[in-house]
């Protein structure tokens, strides 16, 4: 028997490692996680190895069910979950007993969440990591009801258990940071100055692709054809409607049409948590502040990553560890914290 | 050589050494691909040819743009001989219903069907950059007179070894996709091996010919 059944799955979720790197010279692109953010925050929830993976939960939700006693973890926008009916946090380590049910519903904000399993699950990896490649279904496709998944067994660990806030950096937020380029100059001065001055907003027609957005029309200076050239995540690319589309984990690796500018990294998983209707305000910057910026966030992450630990264990273990770090006193008569 | 730099967000610089598809500036985005990675340049996470460009990726946390450009622009680059490019045969039928398109080719260039094959069969092609979808090879090299734009939209579930032709390029399709070029035959060749130790043993500046199969040699070949 598998150790999780797949009761229900909403559109587009999948199994998600950090991604197949290496290979889009050879047309594949990186797929892995909307929001590496999170991901990255759900690895070290569960202590994992770098060859972890996870589920990647869209708006449409999940409800799985054990068939063993396991350790999970999920952190990622702001999703309701719950247990056989009783409420979770939304970010924590949960254990999940043998024949209880887990539901995964869309909350208050955020489109994708991430379900981990201590020790991860088990797949076939293809070009070194266990990521669905959905455009050819190598590696899997979207997960659906009846769909069954194994765990690399390891006996649950209570002690991983905690809830956690949610961390303000990983809220969507209105303002997307973009470095203008690579093909900007194949655009007017007014459509840049439109680019900056307007606000675009979100629209249903997003996917692990990309995200349509609509506001002014962002159309090229002509629908002269370049040659197709490389694409990187993050890509604003202007096809002929002059809508731009934010390209994210599963774009094409190369295209023709004109990209004005690229989101930079950090902002790629925050603006990807985005709702269709939300509104975005593209804020220019240079590369070097981008650079810096993305090391902050970097910085910032690791830093609510080291702060984990205080969250684990039981209330009474909790309160055992306040009481005993209030207990400690130097030298000089002052309390450490 | 004229080569321009262009930031790519936080992680990537775009190196453009023309605007036109030519065999000679390809030859210089070779050569620049064989340099940078000879140079194990610190920081670079992956390098992506094309027509006219080298995309290089690179891990904003282990490098700066500036730093990249610096070290790219000191590098000594040889100009690529394609010493080590390889050539290909590509067995191809381009017969029924392998070759849905081939009539309606033939008859937008004022030609015959066999004028068609003949012309496609007999020309060197060259693999210019992979892109779309895992092994689609941009192939360069389809002669002038049966070039056609791509169709006005494009037809569902193109099969797997889908000969296609859309202006001077050509593909070997390498699984089940929407395409709006014109399919000219079939091959059993797998341009793409998904779990072969090379999944892509056609590299970028190989050159590739087709060679045509009777249907009933086909069948065979597949049957082998």
């Amino acid at each position: 028997m598998s150790a999780i059944d797949i009761k229900f799955a909403g559109p587009l979720c999948s199994l998600q490692d950090s991604g197949r790197m290496g290979f889009l010279r050879y047309g594949v692109t990186e797929s892995g996680p909307m929001d590496r953010q999170a991901f990255t925050i759900l690895a070290e929830m569960l202590e994992s190895e770098t060859d972890f993976n996870a589920i990647e939960v869209s708006l449409g939700g999940l409800v799985i069910r054990a068939n063993q006693t396991l350790t999970l973890g999920f952190c990622g926008g702001d999703f309701n979950l719950s247990i056989d009916g009783d409420a979770l946090a939304s970010w924590g380590v949960f254990t999940l007993h043998a024949g209880k049910s887990l539901t995964i519903r869309a909350g208050d904000s955020g489109s994708w969440g991430y379900l981990g399993c201590l020790g991860g699950f088990d797949a076939r990896p293809w070009l070194g990591s266990t990521s669905s490649h959905l455009a050819s279904g190598l590696c899997g496709g979207y997960l659906q009801a009846g769909d069954q998944l194994d765990v690399a067994q390891v006996l649950p660990r209570e002690d991983l258990i905690c809830a956690l806030p949610i961390p303000s950096f990983s809220r969507f937020s209105r303002e997307v940071r973009i470095v203008l380029g690579p093909q900007d100059g194949l655009f007017s001065d007014a459509v840049k100055q439109a680019l900056f001055q307007d606000i675009f907003t979100v629209t249903r027609e997003s996917d692990r692709m990309g995200m349509r957005m609509s506001g002014p029309s962002l159309a090229p200076n002509d629908a002269l054809s370049i040659p197709s050239e490389a694409i990187i995540r993050g890509a604003v690319q202007v096809p002929g409607h002059g809508d731009p589309i934010i390209l994210l984990a599963d774009h094409q690796t190369t295209g023709g049409y004109p990209k004005i500018a690229t989101v930079i990294t950090c902002d790629q998983d925050t603006v990807g948590q985005a709702r269709a209707g939300d509104q975005v305000q593209f804020v220019q910057v240079s590369v070097d502040d981008a650079i810096q910026a993305t090391r902050d966030r970097a910085a910032q992450v690791k830093h609510w990553i080291s702060e984990i630990p205080t969250h684990r264990g039981s209330l009474a273990e909790k309160l055992n560890r306040v009481n005993l770090i209030s207990g400690v006193v130097g030298p000089d008569g002052i309390s450490r914290h | 050589m004229t080569m321009t730099f262009q930031a790519v967000g936080d992680s990537g610089v775009m190196l453009r050494f023309g605007d036109y598809i030519d065999d000679a500036v390809h030859a210089q985005v070779l050569a620049m691909d064989n340099a940078i990675t000879a140079a194990g340049l610190p920081g670079v996470r992956e390098l992506v040819p094309s027509f006219t460009a080298l995309l290089v990726i690179y891990n904003p946390y282990e490098t700066q743009y500036q730093a990249l450009v610096q070290a790219i622009s000191g590098l000594s680059v040889g100009v690529s001989t394609q010493s080590d490019a390889k050539e290909w045969i590509i067995p191809t039928c381009y017969e029924g219903e392998f070759a849905p398109d081939l009539q309606d080719v033939a008859d937008q260039c004022g030609l015959g069907t066999d004028a068609v094959i003949n012309a496609h069969a007999n020309s060197v092609f060259h693999l210019y950059m992979y892109g779309f979808a895992p092994g689609y090879g941009y192939l360069g090299g389809t002669p002038t007179e049966i070039q056609l734009p791509r169709k006005q939209a494009p037809v569902r579930d193109i099969p797997k070894g889908a000969v296609m032709i859309a202006g001077p390029q050509c593909i070997v399709t390498t699984m089940v996709m929407p395409s709006g070029w014109w399919v000219i035959g079939r091959t059993a060749f797998d341009v793409f091996q998904p779990f072969a130790d090379n999944p892509f043993p056609i590299a970028v500046g190989d050159s590739i010919r087709f060679k045509r199969l009777s249907m009933d040699d086909f069948t065979r070949e597949v049957q082998a």
